[in-house]
């Protein structure tokens, strides 16, 4: 049995006053609730809510409203965190509406969708809110009924009480329940007695979203509104020297063109306050398409700035990060990466003795891996509605973590926390970029000085030159064998413009005897920011391609080959630290394995296993590749995923479907590229995107079965994917892929693999 | 500016605006009909993807003053009931994930299925090739582009 402290998440316990009292709920469309189920087959509107918890309030004919209280950009949280919620509240599943919760760090702690921390971190808070709210209706049932709490039992939204044959529905006793003292300590449900976890449960948007409904920040409108853009550097490195926006001002519809800067000069930055242009020319009228007409006759001049210092707070000091003046290009970036690669790196890692190994070995062989910057590219592009009024300022649009943006907001309106709201509107997709929400103080600072309301929107060239890119990385790895094959050493030295994307102490650290790790990084002024599982996303098929060739040279099968090698870093693991569960690691190789038929391949079909450990979570994916007229085609990719309970299956499943093809079409296609500062590309004419031609023609998606609390989703299915991709393009052609995008050039395949 | 009366699901609309805006924009801005979504501008992938006497054409680089008497049908006039074929597979499947590019690529698929009923693989790969689905969700389109087939 399951007891948890109430006091954990005490917080939540405060009522949601915004939604408070009896009434229909909120009826402003992108607020929205989302029925679980059809509208004919749910009951009325009741006639009034009372409110238990942050988390849900019930009506008094016992429909329950739950609040999913991160925000949702596709990864379908705004389903599973109710479904949690529900589960321990014990409700039928078709009696529940769902609402976005509105910013609220009081009752919902830290609102972020990122780092697959989203059900990691809140599943016992979800669990607690259903199950105190049970716990209250119990007791608000036994005072009525004069019987101990203990004797109440409940099922699918009522209480029953066995001896005296009594019953009642929660609605019944949703008034007196909210009255009821918050429990200290409540019984969560056994996991073998879930009813909605680990059942499939449709996208409670899902309608909202084929008939066209106005959910995006995109489709936030307030009459009146003006509509606005901006003009940033055409080049990174290149800063405002003087504009003439007389022709523009004076197109049809034009309001007013100023410049705003987003941050103020002292402002010490959050880790996610990144803007690589500081001053920007803001452009106001009364349509997009005027707008977008008038940006167009702005005579503007650029300079290129001087190296200068911004001040980041870290922990509490303030650490001074230097971006550097020049307009950088592609290829010094690659010249820069291949000189640093040859000088002694810092070494964050080192296990037994890799130079005597290395020294003594019978064979080295040694591999470099690059990968490009990549583009977000959100289909929604940033855009964010913005009003300040009357010392209050309201946003709305798509963002991550409220919580990051909203000191800075305050720093540029000069309005206090207090008075700012932000409403979290659906996301048209996130993949990190929209953790660095600084177009919503360019948003407030232009409502402020047009003292009306205001949508910024960027238009997709903005969107995709104006930075905070996926960085461009490098790899070397060596290996070292004795003169039986057998693997006795591993080296790696990685770095990047300008992060390194190390994780010294991830597999195959701790499964070979001698090994080293070293980084090195490159400043740049091109941003970067987070992008679907950051740094994961290079090293998994850098590392998963390098250790394919060394089972190859091993003479061993790719899966038995890595599972030994799991054998040994958990029965006598090698160093400390080692941040992965070998048995787990091991689970979803020998499930994949299991799955694709492994020994089993059709003729003509070329296979890649691939797999990862990030975001406390295990992906290994099978690839069965064919060669159609020199391209490849992906015939079929089986995953095999470990990330604990799984909430809502098909959701999670299309999760990782997703994760598969987007590092399919990342692995192919996926590159930007810059010349003298400027992005090459700004638009999907130029940047290639994966496309249904080149998308699987089959994904499989397996779960482990376990009763582990649940661990990141949304990203752990990326990264092994690359490597999947190389290792079976590797079969087909039996050339290996160092170099992303791997069919950059739109280079023709023949096949000449092995297939073996 | 002009003048312009347009048949928009079933219903005529005048907007008074500059001939050259697309209509995708005239949809958004001067109609408040948000389902067409801008994605980039340049008919490149899709989101914006609306019916001009049923065959599926991009809303961003259709100026409006050559529409003329052409009928418009957008997401929200797909169906009445949301009872359309597509919007029931697309639940069956349940296939969004962030859901930006769907109104788009269900737009797509209508026209494929009004002119062929029963498309092979490669008749749904060409036919949806323009639209870009960011999350990759594509599998699950193409499924539930079969399964409304079969439907009706």
């Amino acid at each position: 049995m399951s007891f948890i402290k109430t006091k954990v998440g005490r917080r939540s316990f405060l009522k949601n006053t915004s939604l408070a009292g009896g009434g229909i709920i909120l009826g402003f469309n992108w607020l929205a609730s989302c029925q679980s189920q059809p509208v004919e087959e749910i009951m009325a509107m009741p006639d009034a809510w009372f409110d238990i918890n942050a988390y849900l309030k019930i009506g008094d004919n016992g429909l329950v409203t739950i609040m999913s209280p991160n925000p949702e950009f596709g990864q379908n949280v705004m389903t599973s965190m109710p479904m949690v919620v529900a589960e321990e509240l014990d409700v039928d599943w078709k009696n529940v509406l769902v609402e976005q919760a509105p910013y609220n760090a009081d009752m919902y702690g830290f609102q972020f969708t990122g780092g697959s921390r989203g059900m990691m971190s809140r599943w016992e808070s979800l669990r607690m809110a259903g199950a105190t709210a049970r716990h209250m209706l119990k007791e608000a049932a036994a005072q009525k009924w004069q019987v101990p709490t203990r004797e109440i039992t409940t099922d699918a939204g009522k209480l029953y009480h066995k001896e005296s044959g009594k019953s009642a529905g929660y609605g019944e006793m949703a008034d007196a329940a909210s009255k009821v003292a918050v429990p200290d300590e409540v019984k969560l449900k056994e996991i073998r007695d879930f009813k909605i976890i680990g059942h499939s449960q449709k996208n409670v948007e899902g309608k909202n979203i084929i008939t066209g409904k106005p959910l995006f920040g995109m489709d936030y409108y307030k009459e009146g509104m003006k509509y606005a853009m901006v003009e940033h550097p055409p080049a990174f490195g290149m800063e405002l020297k003087s504009f003439d926006a007389s022709e523009a001002k004076a197109m049809p519809g034009i309001k007013d063109v100023f410049t705003i800067k987003a941050y103020p000069e002292d402002f010490v930055k959050g880790g996610f306050d990144t803007n690589a242009f500081p001053e920007l020319i803001a452009i106001v009228g009364n349509s997009t398409w005027e707008v977008m007409q008038a940006k167009k006759k702005l005579k503007v001049e650029w300079e290129p700035f001087k190296t200068y210092e911004e001040k980041f707070d870290a922990r509490g000091n303030t650490r001074s990060v230097t971006i550097p003046a020049g307009l950088e290009s592609t290829e010094n970036h690659l010249a820069m990466m291949t000189e640093y690669d040859k000088k002694p790196g810092k070494i964050v890692r080192k296990d037994g003795d890799p130079e005597a190994a290395f020294a003594k070995a019978a064979k080295v062989i040694e591999r470099t891996y690059t990968a490009p910057y990549l583009a977000h590219n959100t289909m929604e592009p940033i855009n964010t509605f913005a009003h300040v009024d009357n010392g209050k300022v309201f946003i709305a649009g798509p963002l991550q973590a409220p919580g990051f943006i909203e000191p800075a907001i305050s720093a540029s309106t000069g309005i206090p926390a207090e008075d700012i709201d932000i409403e979290m509107t659906r996301m048209g997709g996130g993949f990190g970029r929209r953790a660095y929400s600084h177009y919503m103080i360019e948003a407030a600072l232009i409502s402020q000085k047009m003292n009306a309301p205001i949508k910024l929107m960027y238009s997709r060239e903005d969107d995709m030159t104006n930075g905070i890119y996926r960085p461009t990385y490098r790899a070397t790895y060596r290996a070292a064998f004795d003169e039986n094959n057998n693997l006795i050493g591993i080296h790696v030295k990685a770095g990047g413009v300008p992060e390194s994307p190390l994780f010294a102490d991830r597999f195959p650290a701790g499964a070979v005897e001698n090994y080293l790790a070293e980084e090195w990084e490159i400043p740049s002024n091109i941003s970067i920011g987070a992008f679907r599982a950051p740094r994961s996303n290079f090293m998994a098929g850098a590392e998963q391609s390098f250790l394919d060739e060394i089972a190859e040279i091993a003479g061993k099968d790719p899966i038995d080959f890595r599972l030994e090698l799991l054998r040994k870093a958990k029965d006598n693991p090698v160093g400390k630290n080692n941040d992965y569960d070998a048995d787990r690691y091991a689970g979803v190789l020998e499930l994949v394995k299991e799955k694709a038929d492994w020994g089993n391949k059709e003729a003509n079909v070329y296979r890649g296993v691939s797999a990862y450990f990030c975001h406390r979570s295990y992906a290994a994916h099978v690839l069965d590749l064919v060669i159609e007229d020199k391209k490849p085609v992906v015939k079929k990719v089986t995953c095999a995923i470990d990330c604990g309970i799984v909430v809502n299956p098909d959701a999670a499943a299309n999760m990782a479907e997703g994760g598969v093809v987007d590092g399919i079409g990342n692995a192919l296609f996926g590159e930007m590229t810059f010349k003298e500062g400027v992005p090459q590309k700004k638009n999907f004419d130029r940047y290639r995107m994966i496309r249904m031609r080149e998308a699987p023609k089959e994904i499989e998606v397996h779960f482990v079965k376990n009763e582990i609390a649940p661990t990141g989703m949304g990203e752990p299915p990326f990264p092994p994917i690359f490597g999947a991709v190389a290792n079976a393009l590797y079969k087909a052609t039996g050339q290996r892929r160092y170099t992303q995008p791997f069919l950059g050039n739109n280079i023709d395949l023949e096949i000449k693999g092995t297939g073996s | 500016m002009a003048n312009f009366k347009l048949n928009i699901n079933g219903k005529v609309r005048e907007v008074d605006v500059d001939p050259q805006t697309p209509l995708l924009w005239v949809l958004r801005d001067h109609l408040q009909l948000f389902g067409t979504k801008y994605g980039c501008g340049v008919a490149q992938c899709g989101a914006c993807t609306v019916h001009l006497d049923g065959t599926a054409v991009r809303a961003c680089v259709l100026p409006i003053s050559t529409i003329r008497e052409k009928k418009i049908t957008t997401i929200e006039g797909l169906s009445e009931t949301t009872d359309h074929p597509l919007q029931k597979a697309w639940i069956e499947h349940d296939v969004p994930q962030c859901g930006y590019c769907q109104a788009g690529q269900i737009m797509s698929a209508a026209a494929l299925l009004k002119d062929n009923p029963s498309p092979s693989d490669q008749d749904i790969d060409n036919a949806m090739q323009g639209n870009i689905c960011r999350c990759g969700t594509y599998t699950r389109i193409k499924a539930a582009i079969k399964t409304a087939a079969k439907m009706s």
